[in-house]
């Protein structure tokens, strides 16, 4: 892999996101947004909810998680699309960049941009709401490289799907994480699932990692299971994806998908 | 001889369609090939194939002594390509967009070339200026700024004149003979300009649904259809037992 061609295509977005204030305001705007609500009903649900009496900042805390998972995956999605919609998507492929070197980079510009978005909002809920998201310990390591693994994930199947389907799988690239969102256990403990969703939501690593979250903040303790059995679930998911991104580029070759998404 | 092209047999296939049917053609070194033929033809299926974007159903296409499918990165490491139907990132100036391609290029010398191509291609004043801003004209001169950026040893061109005006058409043109009198390239030129490929190629394969249906230089085509042009003659085999004549 060539260092030099991974930071040229990172350049690109970052000349991108800071040549443009509204560009920046956007990435930082939603998630404060998004915080600074479930800040508001992670206040009333503490002083009304026995479960959570014990945890103020537990729906808030999985909120904040929620939302880097939600930023890495359409950042990741983001950056494919904006290639599409710039109509630079021939001369990216044309350009002597291996598929490894383009996932690499987009993988280390998806989290600089949630980080970007994300920082603030963190800032934002301790003067605020009183709460730091910090409470989780060194085990809010582990819980956020789960989710930005899981949200890379996603984002290469997404960029997958447009390599494959060209621009039309667009609307998909948007509802990926909606459609995940109830089997990941945000907010709610699994056993609010039906029994058959609850089967589903075992054999994806959000469930591991929001789950540990709460028992973090709520019990206490740690369940390191849960945190190994989260990598261990992303460390395949990721897998497949990365073959399914290699399979798709070969298929596009094949049916000229290339040349259709650049024109 | 030497040839930097070698295209031997090659095929693409859309499900049942034969987009290209075999198709064998060379490009020597310090050539300029047009490549013509009516929309529908296979000229950028062709192309696609060259870029490495199409995976051929068949054939084989050798870019300075390696075939492209085995050796992907390193051959379009010495290729580029300029189409109108492609764009640079619009909102990046002129300068980054040939910083971010100089990285990708792996270009060792960025400044130095961007410099020599802003003198070149009269980029100085543009150079800081946002891309999609520009003209129609300028962003033409920027595209090509890119596609000369690595240094190519094969230069791709799909109508690289088309929508300019003449004025800025005959600049880019002249500004191609000269760069490859002095750098010694080929250039593939696909274009619909018939005075544009008589002016610059020294010889022209001409196309139609998917095979070569006649190559030459411009005067051989001219003088064996007994016609006045090359337009006249690219009227001539296009029209020829097609349906709607």
């Amino acid at each position: 892999m060539s260092l030099i061609r991974i930071y040229g295509l990172f350049l690109r977005h970052f000349f991108l996101i800071t040549r443009s204030f509204p560009r920046i305001l956007d990435l930082i705007y939603w998630p404060s947004i998004q915080i600074t609500l479930w800040g508001f009903i992670s206040n009333f649900f503490a002083s009304h909810s026995s479960y959570y009496n014990n945890a103020v900042g537990v729906i808030l805390t999985c909120a904040i998680l929620y939302d880097f998972l939600f930023r890495t995956s359409i950042g990741f999605n983001m950056l494919f699309l904006e290639e599409i919609w710039s109509r630079n998507f021939t001369n990216l492929f044309i350009a002597p960049m291996k598929i490894s070197e383009i996932i690499t980079s987009l993988v280390i510009t998806a989290l600089i941009r949630a980080l970007i978005g994300l920082i603030p909002a963190i800032i934002l809920t301790s003067p605020l709401f009183g709460i730091s998201i910090l409470d989780l310990g060194i085990y809010l390591f582990f819980l956020f490289l789960s989710l930005y693994i899981f949200g890379i994930t996603l984002g290469i199947l997404v960029s997958s799907g447009l390599l494959r389907f060209g621009p039309s799988f667009e609307n998909i690239a948007w509802s990926t994480m909606f459609l995940l969102a109830p089997f990941g256990c945000i907010y709610y403990p699994i056993e609010t699932l039906p029994e058959i969703f609850q089967k589903i939501a075992y054999s994806l690593p959000l469930v591991y990692v929001f789950e540990e979250a709460r028992n973090i903040l709520i019990n206490n303790t740690v369940n390191l299971e849960n945190l190994y059995t989260a990598l261990k679930l992303n460390a395949v998911y990721l897998l497949l994806a990365v073959i399914l991104f290699y399979y798709s580029f070969s298929v596009a070759r094949k049916k000229g998908t290339l040349i259709n998404i650049g024109e | 001889m030497q040839y930097l092209v070698e295209v031997n047999n090659l095929k693409k296939n859309y499900g049942l369609k034969e987009a290209v049917k075999g198709i064998s053609f060379k490009i020597k070194d310090d050539e300029i090939l047009g490549l013509l033929g009516p929309n529908g033809s296979g000229k950028t299926t062709t192309i696609g194939m060259m870029l490495g974007l199409l995976k051929p159903s068949n054939g084989e296409i050798i870019i300075d002594g390696k075939k492209i499918e085995d050796n992907r990165i390193e051959i379009l490491k010495k290729i580029n390509f300029i189409s109108p139907y492609i764009e640079l990132p619009k909102k990046l100036t002129v300068n980054q967009n040939l910083i971010v391609y100089g990285k990708l290029y792996s270009v060792s010398d960025i400044k130095q070339r961007i410099e020599y191509l802003s003198e070149k291609l009269r980029l100085g004043d543009l150079l800081n200026k946002i891309t999609g801003e520009l003209s129609s004209g300028q962003k033409n001169r920027v595209s090509l700024a890119k596609a000369l950026i690595n240094k190519p040893k094969v230069l791709l061109l799909d109508e690289p004149t088309a929508s300019l005006d003449p004025e800025i058409g005959d600049f880019v043109r002249t500004f191609l003979e000269d760069y490859k009198k002095e750098m010694k390239i080929s250039i593939l030129l696909a274009s619909h300009n018939m005075n544009e490929v008589t002016r610059l190629c020294r010889s022209t394969l001409m196309m139609k649904d998917g095979i070569i249906i006649d190559s030459g230089t411009p005067n051989e085509l001219i003088s064996k259809h007994g016609r006045q042009n090359l337009e006249e003659v690219f009227l001539k085999l296009t029209r020829e037992k097609n349906e709607f004549n």
